[in-house]
């Protein structure tokens, strides 16, 4: 039967699709993998969320393949040619020192994913393990861990940020930590409010009185059911991170001139708008782009995970 | 009742939980007692609200701030339960569309009592209590919500079973499944106490499930447990309290209306 499966490509394909449509799965894998592909199906029938999906991937291949994408050197200056039209020779224009903007497009995309998953990463499980303790244990700790919730959540986002960046210095990691400063407090009350309705559960107090500590309980029975709605909140929030990062780009607290951060490019080029609408428009667009496709995703995952909505 | 060597299994003497403070302060559960021994099942019954479900969540540890002596095999149990505790004691609830983590495979649920409580040969427990329950391993990898209300409650009883309790709590463990799969679970619940010598303590409001599966039962009205009778006495309606007798009525007439309806 194995020999079989490695000569016939095709045979291994057929039973690939019969061990994700078996009725009865016979390991904990095979389990995961038809629930996956139930949820990918379901993905798919989304539209709007497939745009969304298409667009970040298309994005993820352009940071990766940046070096080969790119027409021209972005580090360069070539002032005979600044400030050129869109045309052949330079897809998007120049900008004002005669830089190809689309090249310059292709490689800030690394720098705007490497911001998002960067504040992805620290402010979805800070949020997460905030709340869900705060929710859990109750009394003082909740009471503790809330009321510093509400002082963060208390500055207008941009202006935490633009402080912290202030006080920590331009650049981009600081512009990482300033927006997940700002990034942690929403998800932390989502979680909170999730963990509310989940603590008081039948299956909480089950696994309780199986034994459990309150660690496991939090940890195994109480996250995994905020993550599908942090999941969801973190890709909504992805549009404001890049917004928030191309703001500080642009008041010239996130990264600095010569990296090709779309912020800074749409700061730089806000001069020459009037006559030259390229410069502006471009980087404009990209984040325009970027971030609808993150809120497409986002509520395209908010059908398949969560199970209110559907 | 032979077997009561060394003093009842469950001994509670004098239970009372009060929620609320000053003018809200409700007793729900007032000066209950009762006890059970070793291998036998005591049955609580009563309206919905009397305060039966209160009784089992305060002796389980899910409310911790109750008055009165909760003596479990020889032991006073105070202050929150422990783990040895609850290896020792386990329940089942209600809803076993609640009960069960919606995330969980069959598999994992059963798999995680067994690493809290460190035993040994997993796979094996988990195949051997699925079949005491009545499912096969082709369960193992469900999700909940892949399974009827009979298999999940028969889930949630195996995953009270796996760990080798002496005692089941059993809180209305049929009222929410439907008529044909409650016979089927009430009796499983009796084939395993006879197997494994359980100690049962069951609340429900449905007078033919207590008196399928309990030796004893307390009739509760209103936090007060009025009178015990037997299995006997309630098939015959012998009951001296006056609420107790127009419960029961009531309880055998809800029945024959059905069975009329039933019959048409």
């Amino acid at each position: 039967m194995s020999n079989e499966l490695t000569t016939n490509p095709v045979r291994s394909f057929s039973s690939l699709r019969e061990w994700l449509t078996a009725p009865v799965p016979t390991s904990a894998l095979q389990a995961n993998a038809q629930q996956l592909r139930r949820s990918w199906l379901k993905l798919l029938s989304n539209t709007s969320a497939v745009f969304g999906l298409v667009v970040i991937v298309l994005l993820v291949l352009v940071a990766l393949f940046a070096p080969y994408i790119a027409t021209h050197d972005i580090g360069t200056n070539d002032l005979a040619n600044r400030l050129q039209r869109p045309s052949w020779a330079h897809y998007f224009g120049t900008d004002e020192l005669g830089r190809d903007i689309f090249s310059r497009l292709v490689f800030g995309s690394r720098i705007t994913l490497y911001i998002v998953t960067l504040t992805a990463i620290i402010a979805a499980p800070i949020g997460l393990i905030v709340g869900t303790t705060a929710g859990y244990i109750g009394g003082w700790v909740d009471t503790a861990l809330m009321r510093i919730v509400d002082i963060f959540l208390a500055f207008p986002s941009l202006v935490l940020a633009l402080s912290f960046a202030a006080a920590l210095g331009p650049g981009i990691e600081n512009a990482v930590i300033a927006i997940s400063l700002a990034a942690w407090p929403p998800i932390a009350r989502l979680a909170r409010a999730e963990t509310l309705t989940i603590r008081s559960s039948d299956y909480v107090a089950a696994i309780r009185l199986q034994g459990a500590s309150t660690m496991r309980v939090i940890a195994k029975h109480v996250v995994p059911m905020c993550i599908p709605s942090v999941v969801i909140r973190i890709t909504l929030n992805m549009s404001s991170i890049i917004l928030t990062a191309a703001g500080l780009g642009f008041l010239g607290l996130g990264a600095q001139p010569p990296s090709p951060e779309w912020g800074a490019m749409l700061s730089s080029g806000r001069e020459f708008m009037m006559t030259s609408w390229w410069l502006a428009a471009v980087p404009g667009c990209a984040i325009l782009l970027a971030s609808l496709a993150f809120n497409l995703l986002g509520d395209g995952l908010r059908d398949i995970l969560d199970p209110r909505n559907g | 009742m032979m077997n009561d060597i060394g003093g009842p299994h469950v001994d509670v003497s004098n239970l009372s939980v009060i929620f609320g403070k000053g003018r809200k302060r409700t007793a729900v559960v007032k000066k209950a007692r009762f006890h059970i021994a070793r291998g036998q099942a005591y049955g609580l019954i009563g309206e919905s609200g009397c305060g039966k479900s209160t009784i089992l969540r305060a002796l389980a540890g899910l409310i911790p701030h109750y008055q009165g002596s909760f003596i479990f095999d020889g032991q006073p149990m105070t202050g929150a339960r422990d783990k040895a505790f609850f290896r020792r004691v386990q329940m089942v609830f209600q809803d076993p569309y609640a009960s069960l983590h919606p995330r969980k495979q069959v598999y994992k649920v059963l798999a995680e009592s067994l690493a809290i409580h460190d035993m040994d040969r997993r796979e094996e427990r988990i195949r051997d209590v699925l079949a005491a329950v009545g499912l096969g391993p082709n369960f193992m990898y469900r999700y909940p919500h892949e399974l009827s209300g009979g298999q999940r409650q028969r889930v949630a009883i195996a995953r009270a079973l796996i760990i080798e309790p002496e005692v089941l709590l059993l809180d209305e463990p049929t009222s929410a499944l439907d008529v044909s799969v409650q016979a089927e679970i009430l009796n499983l619940l009796k084939t395993l106490r006879r197997e494994r010598n359980l100690t049962y303590l069951m609340v429900s409001h449905d007078l033919a499930v207590v008196a399928h599966i309990c030796e004893r039962v307390g009739v509760m009205h209103k936090g007060i447990i009025l009178e015990e009778l037997t299995a006997d006495d309630l098939r015959q309606s012998r009951a001296r309290d006056s609420y107790t007798q127009d419960f029961l009525q009531a309880s055998v007439e809800a029945v024959a209306h059905n069975h009329d309806k039933d019959m048409q």
